[in-house]
């Protein structure tokens, strides 16, 4: 029964900290440079991992998807198969996990070491609230990047497609693109993005979260570090089942 | 021995008896130009007493020390008087207001009018010496460049690292990084400032160079300062008043002289520094020789 408390005590505390986010990121807006510093720190800064691994999954799509399509005689649908597949579920997820590890950890070590170091309590002493000047920013600035980066991961992840199953494998370019044109339509984009902004809010939410609960010791740090990978990843796979739901 | 300023504390509190400090503690608080007044304050974390009827005054213009051992809260109760912490029972009154029942706005406010340096400075790593030192004006003002340059490189000046401005938190000593803090501090005018171990793991030369500038700060500018510290020398050097507290409570007051005669045993060990009396060395623990022997056995 213990667990079930501390279960909603802890829920209403994030619940209460999102609230209270929310209330600081509108403020956090009048200062554009130090949103557009942390698209740079949490965006650019996945840019690498997150393109190899869509030009590696798009690739791995390319030769497990034409070998299946081939059974059933129908490879033409390659181009489609593989863009919706990217567009509407492993781009959104795969980008997010990702992104969970490489910029998650990032926002939760860095805002977990301030607190460490007093320098939240610094700020708050100095009559400027920790959440607007720190947390917001970077809040909002994981929101931005998260869609962008999604994106990036599709593009590269159809290139990668198109060059083992057109380039290798001897699928017909023609229909590869046109197919694909006439099967994506404005709802499987509207879905993916939908879902890489949800993912955002979710994975920044939870390593601003824990970041700045993190108990003020090395070891507090960590293990802030390491919830919120754990945290991100259940998270986006079970949103991830609910607004696929929702969409079909 | 500083001697007593204009508005010394020493008059508004008599000094602890020979003895230590077993009266009411009204003479502190009751003062009329009291900035910080501490009533009657219960405080604990998770079961554990850390006040128990906490009472104490910082008369504006006084440079007022808060001493004790180890663990008797003298932190917690900057975090109370800065609102960062809420008391149980009693009453936190700064500039005459109860810190516990401000809204977050009214706080802020308070605070810009209260400087706190921290023990390890705190200062944000990601900006330089000089931008940590412009980070309140840029927040709380809208100073032109230049006048802002102008300000900042004054008050480098003043603790002596203006030829440090570009350097970054990393680049700098404990004890400059403190100075760095000091400035950051006192870039707002505030006043008040608050001391939170300013000599801890400071070598002489730094920390008389925090000394006088505690006491040129006080001087100077007329800035009440409140220091909290555990260094018995420096201290009865620079402050006119002294709270000792020991048990969650203040058990000696007084001016550094008074508080040197008191004759009370809390006193008397910290002052001297000694290992035996009522504040215990070792942690509550059994007979360490029993042990020995029935491990033996």
């Amino acid at each position: 029964m213990s667990w079930l408390i501390e279960g909603v005590r802890k829920l209403g505390t994030v619940g209460l900290f999102l609230v209270r986010l929310l209330g600081q990121s509108v403020l956090a807006f009048g200062r554009p440079r130090s949103i557009a510093l942390q698209i740079y720190n949490t965006g650019s800064r996945s840019l690498v991992i997150v393109m190899l691994s869509g030009l590696f999954l798009g690739m791995v799509l390319g030769l497990q998807l034409f070998d299946l399509l081939q059974r059933f005689g129908s490879t033409s649908a390659l181009g489609e198969a593989s863009a919706l597949a990217l567009i509407k579920e492993l781009g959104p997820v795969i980008t997010a996990l990702l992104f969970a590890g490489r910029a998650g950890t990032a926002l939760a070590s860095e805002i977990g070491l301030m607190g460490a170091t007093d320098q939240l309590a610094a700020m708050d002493m100095m009559a400027v609230d920790p959440v607007r000047r720190v947390v917001a920013p970077r809040f909002i600035g994981g929101v931005i990047a998260l869609p962008l980066l999604t994106a990036i991961f599709d593009c590269i992840g159809i290139y990668g497609t198109q060059l083992v199953g057109v380039g290798m494998m001897g699928a017909e370019p023609g229909t590869f693109w046109s197919q694909m044109q006439g099967a994506v339509g404005r709802h499987d984009v509207v879905e993916g993005i939908v879902k890489s902004l949800v993912f955002g809010a979710l994975c920044s939410l939870i390593a601003v979260y824990e970041g700045y609960h993190a108990e003020a010791t090395a070891e507090g740090v960590g293990l802030a570090t390491t919830r919120t990978v754990v945290n991100s990843a259940v998270l986006i796979l079970l949103f991830d089942y609910v607004l696929t739901a929702v969409f079909l | 021995m500083s001697t007593a300023p204009p508005a010394a504390a020493g008059g508004f509190a008599r000094a602890g008896e020979p003895g230590g400090r077993e009266r009411a503690p009204s003479g502190a608080g009751a003062a009329d130009d009291a900035v910080v007044r501490v009533q009657d304050v219960h405080y604990g974390i998770a079961g554990h007493t850390i006040f128990a009827g906490l009472s104490l005054g910082v008369r504006r213009g006084s440079i007022t020390a808060v001493m004790g051992p180890s663990g008797t809260g003298k932190t917690t109760l900057l975090r109370l008087i800065m609102g960062q912490a809420q008391a149980d029972y009693g009453e936190l009154r700064v500039f005459g207001e109860n810190v516990a029942r401000l809204p977050r706005e009214r706080l802020y406010a308070l605070r810009q009018r209260v400087g706190l340096l921290f023990q390890n400075g705190a200062l944000l790593t990601d900006l330089s010496v000089f931008e940590n030192v412009a980070f309140p004006v840029r927040e709380h003002a809208r100073l032109p460049e230049p006048v802002l340059r102008e300000l900042v490189l004054m008050k480098l000046q003043a603790v002596g690292l203006r030829g440090a401005a570009e350097l970054m938190p990393s680049e700098l000593s404990g004890g400059m990084a403190r100075r760095v803090a000091l400035a950051r501090a006192i870039v707002m005018d505030p006043e008040v400032l608050i001391y939170d171990e300013p000599f801890v793991g400071l070598d002489p030369i730094s920390m008389g160079v925090i000394c006088r500038l505690i006491q040129s700060l006080n001087q100077t500018l007329g800035i009440t300062s409140i220091v909290v510290s555990h260094d018995v020398h420096e201290i009865g050097m620079i402050a006119h008043y002294s709270y000792l507290l020991s048990g969650g409570r203040v058990v000696a007051e007084g001016t550094p002289a008074q508080l040197t005669a008191a004759s009370g045993e809390v006193v008397r060990q910290f002052m001297s520094g000694s290992p035996d009396g009522p504040v215990p060395f070792h942690y509550p623990a059994g007979d360490y020789f029993r042990q020995l022997i029935e491990r033996a056995r």
